[in-house]
């Protein structure tokens, strides 16, 4: 079984680390795992993007045409993403700063409003996380135990310890946003 | 069973190479491959080794050139404009049968081009990019562990035969993230003493390293023995994957990320019924012609899919030798193929 | 009357550090003389089983021939880059590199420069003839202004070709290196001088207090179109106006 994932939105809203943080989370879990940024000089601001594979088999392609599952956190990533998911796939819309719904019949949509999630948590900043344990309960890839580990883990080892709990709650707030 | 670890193809390069007991590493910055030299600023003085950034890839290739000369493993890593800057030291290092490790995180060209992930620099590493009559052994990684993995096999060539040894990755596999099990630790004082080194004449006469010699004849019998370590190197070096090659009818070319994604491909073609396998060079030079022809002489096709206009494709086409139809698929400047856009090619040439 | 050779002295002789090989270059040149001083000083320090010399590009390629200690011939410029590698990989190595005009102040200026920067603890040897030698007389970055040369025939105008490098000054005006110095042979004097300054400036390394640069005004009779006097005269009296000797930093 192989799945991947897209996470897509502004720099700065935390993208890539959540996509790290997926991927070393499927690794603990013994799966195989791609992570592949978007890179370039967009370091704040402009558009973001990873796609994360797990696998039970070695990974072929880190490039997928047909993501399982979307994340999206702003509107233009929407636009750019929303025709490439596989059919039966997953989109997780960031309802707070996405005002539209997706157009595509084929797929199940999550509208969670990410930002306010986080807003109410106290910190803008943990909006990566929220999204991850939105996609998490839809996608049932990867345990949120072993994202939860995974994301102490990245945090500590950067100095950022003191924010583990802030994104565990985080997480939480978005996995329990969807039903 | 060693640490499992997440780590971009820039870094497990890194790593590596401080394992496989680089002592010297010489380095100036540039994207998509900066994160390598990162990892060396971070770790080389922390071992006690010695890390510079150089104030150009000129000069580091020429501090590699020092160094090798002084009998350390030493390497240095760039991207393809700054790889250009270095051929003045790769011909030197080849021409002084001098061990070094050179790696390439290939970006899209030609002139500055761009940060994305490419393949187009392959001529000028496995046809020599310097001046004269040389090559480097040059190692395709397809995989970060993979990356891993060559790189000690790099630093373990470079000493057996006195040569550079490039590995040519790209943009995609130094950025992403793979899982890998690095390594053990050499002691690089447990590495056998290079005895033609500039390490002081020392009850010796004078070890002299050069690539000069003003004497046609003397300067032929230098050519001839690079040559002759060039044919050995050829008979014992190859090196590449083959899969699901028996019972193909359409064979897809590849190295690098392209033969990754190639194998997502070589998947959902099969699962629509297509016998289609997948050729892997991992050494590009010395390439594996022999091992391709013997493909090409019972496929049909053998479909070359690159991130240039027809690179390697030349070398494909002189392996198969008109044995089998040797159709191209590339992408250039940096547009990446995907599974099914190789796909899409692996059906209109298995019909 | 016969000489009685049993009785005599010997007051002077071949450095033990240079081999018996002949020299290459032309009759009145100084690369000879610099060559003994360099063979001399190895002799003195007793460093010649861990020296490194470095050959650059020009008439002084051979300098690996020269030396009896091992010797790594370099990339045109590169040579402070190299020694650079060999000095950061085996720090009790003495490694200096030899290096003319075109070499050191030119092709190499980036090398020369950013070696000088990090104070690497190597010994550079800069030999400033002013002129091209090996490849026909073309103009150096040091050449005179107005001075003929095959690349500059009605002489060198700076509108076009600027004014001579002192790149020794360019190098003194950085916070690393310990000792610069601009040196001369036109007369037994300025030999000794010179010598004592090449000697410094390896003590120093030897020493691990880093950078040193000797420069070397040095002679082209044969590009010059002069006499080997006439040379002499021509640097103690017209060189030495453009490029003054002495030294530039002395943090020894």
């Amino acid at each position: 079984m192989e799945r991947s994932v897209i996470i897509a939105g502004f720099g700065g809203q935390g993208v890539l680390l959540a996509g790290k943080i997926l991927a070393q989370a499927g690794m603990d879990h013994g799966l195989e795992v791609t992570w592949l940024p978007s890179y370039g000089p967009e370091m704040r601001g402009g558009t973001a993007n990873c796609t994360v594979v797990l696998s039970d088999a070695p990974v072929g392609s880190p490039i997928v045409d047909e993501p399982d599952a979307l994340i999206v956190l702003n509107r233009p990533s929407l636009e750019k993403f929303e025709a490439t998911v596989a059919k039966g796939g997953i989109i997780i819309v960031n309802a707070s700063l996405i005002d539209r719904k997706v157009g595509r019949k084929d797929v199940a949509a999550h509208y969670v409003p990410i930002n306010d999630i986080a807003l109410k948590l106290g910190d803008a900043r943990v909006v990566n996380m929220v999204a991850l344990g939105a996609y998490l309960r839809a996608a049932d890839t990867v345990p949120l135990d072993a994202v939860k580990r995974a994301m102490a883990k990245a945090l500590e080892d950067s100095g950022k310890g003191k924010f583990v709990p802030m994104n565990d709650k985080a997480l939480d707030g978005g996995y329990g946003a969807v039903s | 069973m060693a640490l499992r670890q997440l780590l971009r193809g820039n870094e497990a390069i890194a790593e590596a190479a401080i394992r496989a007991g680089c002592m010297c590493y010489f380095a100036y910055p540039i994207t998509p491959q900066a994160e390598l030299l990162e990892h060396m600023a971070r770790n080389m003085p922390r071992l006690g080794r010695t890390f510079i950034q150089a104030e150009s890839e000129v000069a580091a290739i020429s501090m590699v050139y020092g160094a090798a000369s002084a009998g350390v493993r030493t390497m240095t890593s760039s991207s393809s404009p700054g790889i250009s800057l270095k051929q003045e030291g790769i011909s030197y290092l080849a021409g002084s049968n001098l061990p070094s490790v050179i790696v390439n995180v290939v970006r899209g060209g030609p002139g500055l081009g761009n940060i994305a992930p490419s393949q187009c620099d392959y001529f000028q590493a496995t046809k020599g990019g310097g001046h004269g009559d040389y090559h480097m052994i040059v190692l395709g990684p397809s995989t970060v562990p993979e990356a891993a993995q060559l790189t000690t096999l790099a630093f373990d060539l470079a000493d057996l035969y006195r040569t550079p040894v490039m590995i040519l990755a790209d943009g995609l596999l130094g950025q992403m993230l793979e899982p890998v099990e690095l390594p053990e630790p050499i002691d690089p004082a447990s590495l056998p003493r290079k005895e033609w080194a500039a390490t002081g004449a020392a009850g010796r006469d004078p070890n002299i390293i050069l690539s000069f010699d003003l004497g046609p004849d003397n300067l032929k019998r230098m050519n001839e023995a690079l040559q002759a370590k060039y044919r050995e190197i050829r008979k014992r070096e190859i090196r590449y994957e083959e899969s699901d090659v028996a019972d193909a009818d359409l064979v897809i070319a590849a190295y690098g990320s392209t033969a990754r994604i190639a194998k997502s491909a070589l998947q959902m073609a099969r699962a629509e019924g297509l016998k289609v396998g997948l050729f892997r060079p991992i050494t590009l030079w010395p390439f594996p012609y022999d091992a391709l022809r013997a493909v090409a002489d019972h496929v049909d096709t053998v479909l070359t899919v690159e991130m240039s206009a027809g690179q390697m494709w030349e070398d494909v086409r002189l392996a198969v030798a008109e044995r089998a139809k040797t159709p191209f698929y590339g992408e250039m400047g940096g547009v990446v193929p995907t599974p099914r856009s190789i796909l899409n090619e692996v059906r209109k040439d298995a019909r | 009357m016969p000489v009685d050779v049993a009785r005599m002295t010997k007051v002077f002789e071949r450095p033990k550090s240079l081999t018996e090989a002949r020299y290459t270059y032309c009759p009145g040149c100084h690369h000879g003389v610099i060559t003994r001083i360099i063979g001399q000083t190895i002799d003195e320090l007793g460093i010649a089983e861990r020296t490194v010399g470095i050959a650059p590009v020009g008439c002084s390629v051979f300098a690996y021939l020269w030396y009896r200690c091992d010797a790594v011939q370099v990339a045109h410029g590169r040579a402070s880059a190299v020694a650079t590698g060999i000095k950061r990989a085996r720090p009790d190595l003495v490694v200096f590199s030899y290096q003319g005009d075109g070499d050191f102040a030119s092709i190499g200026t980036a090398e020369s420069l950013h070696a000088a920067n990090r104070g690497e603890n190597i010994t550079v040897i800069f030999v400033n003839n002013q002129i091209y030698g090996m490849t026909g007389g073309e103009m150096a970055p040091t050449t005179l202004v107005h001075q003929k040369t095959t690349t500059t025939p009605d002489g060198r105008d700076p509108a076009t070709c600027g004014y001579p490098i002192r790149f020794s000054e360019i190098i003194a005006t950085l916070d690393a290196p310990v000792y610069v110095t601009r040196q001369a042979l036109y007369d037994t004097r300025r030999i000794q001088d010179c010598t004592k300054a090449v000697k410094k400036a390896f003590q120093n390394q030897v020493d691990g207090k880093g950078y040193s640069l000797v420069e070397i005004l040095s002679t082209c009779p044969t590009n010059w179109r002069m006499s080997p006097t006439q040379a002499n005269e021509h640097v103690a009296n017209v060189v030495t106006q453009v490029f003054p000797l002495g030294d530039l930093v002395d943090r020894g």
